[in-house]
């Protein structure tokens, strides 16, 4: 699927027009337009990077909510290994996964098996591949969307394989359906999402035509009623000691743990947009080609950082950390069932992964090229001071916005300012060279 | 009209904190008129390579970038070591740099062949104890 959905929007209610998001968003997305901030849909990679930036909680992410699976049969949870993180120390993930299924699902299943599962995967895919390096990671889909947008050239590097997630929902969707008896249609298979990148994901898959997930809910919305109920356990039972999650699995809730995982020599794990941009600006230049594999996360220290989660990203990563920990004894996948299915085709996606390319200068690139000198004629008459009362996050970004006839030259301060000094001094210059007034002071004066 | 676009660019030598900005920027510029992403790529390579020679050995240089909508052009000229044996510096895998360099991941004697390699007309001339001077050329 190539059609652009956002899975960010702005309340314009709530918007009072503060540059903050602008000033933040590493895709240079956002530009406040009459005094309401306004998201570029083609450039914007639904990172989740402005929702908790802005200082109005004006902008929300589109998480579906329950009554939006109220035409499924049957329900089931399947949360980000991140939420393990979310909660006090002693409340397990089997205990979370418990409180899912008392919060109105009707099931909840752990993802971090089939995180498992794909990394014996990448790990198996590595040792025959052959291919241009590095392979980028392609489980987050605002990196993704980054990628189709910025760097296309670089979509063959996105490694084919499924995201756990998305095998996950396979998965437990076909074993439902075996046990209940139901067709796999009425059984809706929700994600607890850390950021509204992997909503986004669901709703327009970049790698596939339809994703196995039926929507999904931020942890930040169901956490009080997850606190509540898991608050109300019999403190009685001691659920740390089911044995419930894979601890390498656990893991790819933060930076490097997906990486790590692979036990290949050459991996690199980067977090952040900003560090991902400046690492696939490297790739692209032909740099790195000493690596196997590079993890991007768009989120700051991970999954852990994403925009719709709750607890602090560095707690929560070293309580992952500490699950990675606890739970690293036993490998929880059998080799043998994974390379079987994984033989069979399980794992691979085959679909090309489209393009999204940015408004374009011009279509005509002799125009365009007319365009760009146009623009740095009018980034040289600008402050350069990117202060953004334009609206636009820097000079440059106005500058290109002015070119496209999206912003007017006055919407920069300066220049009304210069402009405005310009007529003032030709005004107090007719006022003193006018017959009237001199003679008025002249009489003044004597 | 002449739809050409021109913009230099200035390379300090040693400077590896603002290091490959100039083929950033190249690149940048590229993509925003709308050049074919391949060929975007195989410029910012050249670019890129050709950059981090005169950072790595050079004194300064210019980069003089320019285009219209049928080539891409890119010429450097540092004043530096310049080139004693223009045949051995094409080899893949010769390199002058120091281990520190090589250490950085620079230097692995790939920058030049990498550059004739992407580029579709490639021109380098040298005079010891002066300077060096890339002629690039792609076609877009």
């Amino acid at each position: 699927m190539s059609q652009i959905v956002h899975t960010v929007s702005i309340d314009r209610e709530l918007c009072k027009g503060s540059m903050a998001c602008v000033q933040s968003c590493p895709a240079e997305a956002i530009r406040v337009r009459k005094g309401k901030a306004v998201i570029l849909d083609e450039l914007c990679v639904d990172c989740g990077e402005c929702i908790q930036i802005c200082p109005n909680n004006a902008i929300k992410p589109q998480t579906s909510s329950f009554i939006d699976f109220s035409q499924y049969k049957y329900t089931i949870a399947v949360p980000s290994p991140v939420l393990y993180s979310q909660f006090d120390r002693k409340f397990s993930p089997n205990s979370i996964l418990k409180a899912l299924r008392q919060i109105g699902f009707d099931d909840a299943a752990d993802v971090t098996y089939c995180c498992e599962s794909v990394s014996l995967v990448i790990r198996e895919f590595l040792t025959t591949y052959h291919g241009p390096v590095p392979l980028i990671s392609p489980f987050c889909p605002a990196v993704v969307r980054l990628i189709q947008n910025r760097y296309p050239d670089l979509r063959e590097l996105l490694l084919p394989i499924e995201s756990p997630m998305e095998i996950c929902a396979r998965d437990q969707k076909l074993k439902k359906s075996r046990e209940l008896n139901i067709p796999q249609e009425e059984i809706g298979a929700i994600y607890i999402t850390p950021c509204p990148a992997k909503i986004n994901s669901i709703l327009c898959p970049p790698r596939k035509e339809e994703s196995l997930l039926n929507g999904g809910i931020s942890i930040s919305e169901i956490y009080n009623s997850l606190l509540s109920v898991l608050s109300s356990f019999d403190k009685n039972i001691n659920y740390s000691e089911d044995r419930c999650i894979s601890g390498i699995g656990v893991g790819w809730a933060v930076m490097g743990g997906e990486a790590k995982s692979l036990q290949a020599e050459n991996t690199l794990a980067v977090a952040g947009l900003h560090n991902v941009i400046r690492i696939l600006d490297d790739i692209e230049k032909g740099r790195l080609r000493d690596l196997e594999y590079v993890e991007c996360l768009a989120c700051p220290e991970g999954c852990v950082g994403g925009s719709l989660t709750v607890g602090n990203p560095y707690i929560s990563r070293s309580k992952i950390i500490r699950l990675t920990e606890q739970f690293s004894e036993l490998a929880a996948q059998d080799w043998d069932t994974t390379k079987d299915l994984y033989d069979k085709g399980h794992f691979l996606l085959s679909q090309e992964i489209p393009s999204i390319p940015p408004k374009l200068l011009d279509k005509d690139i002799g125009a365009a090229i007319q365009k760009m000198k146009m623009r740095d004629e009018i980034v040289k008459t600008l402050p350069g001071t990117d202060c953004g009362a334009c609206g636009a996050p820097t000079c440059a970004s106005f500058a290109r916005d002015v070119v496209n006839g999206d912003a007017d030259i006055n919407m920069c301060v300066f220049k009304v300012y210069e402009k405005i000094k310009k007529i003032s001094s030709q005004l107090t210059e007719l006022l003193n060279g006018s017959a009237f007034m001199s003679t008025r002071n002249h009489s003044g004066k004597s | 009209m002449e739809s050409t676009y021109v913009q230099e660019f200035e390379v300090i030598g040693g400077d590896f904190l603002r290091a490959g900005q100039v083929s950033t920027q190249i690149k940048a510029i590229l993509k925003e008129i709308g050049i074919n992403h391949s060929i975007v790529r195989r410029i910012s390579i050249c670019a890129y390579e050709a950059e981090m020679n005169v950072v790595m050995y050079a004194q300064r240089g210019k980069i003089l970038f320019s285009m219209n909508p049928h080539k891409t052009n890119i010429t450097v000229e540092d004043e530096g070591p310049g080139i004693e044996d223009i045949e051995l510096a094409m080899r893949e895998g010769y390199s002058t740099a120091t281990s520190e360099m090589q250490e950085m991941g620079f230097g692995a004697g790939m920058g030049l062949p990498n550059i004739k390699k992407n580029a579709d007309t490639f021109h380098i001339s040298s005079v010891v104890g002066k300077g060096t001077k890339l002629q690039i050329g792609i076609m877009n």
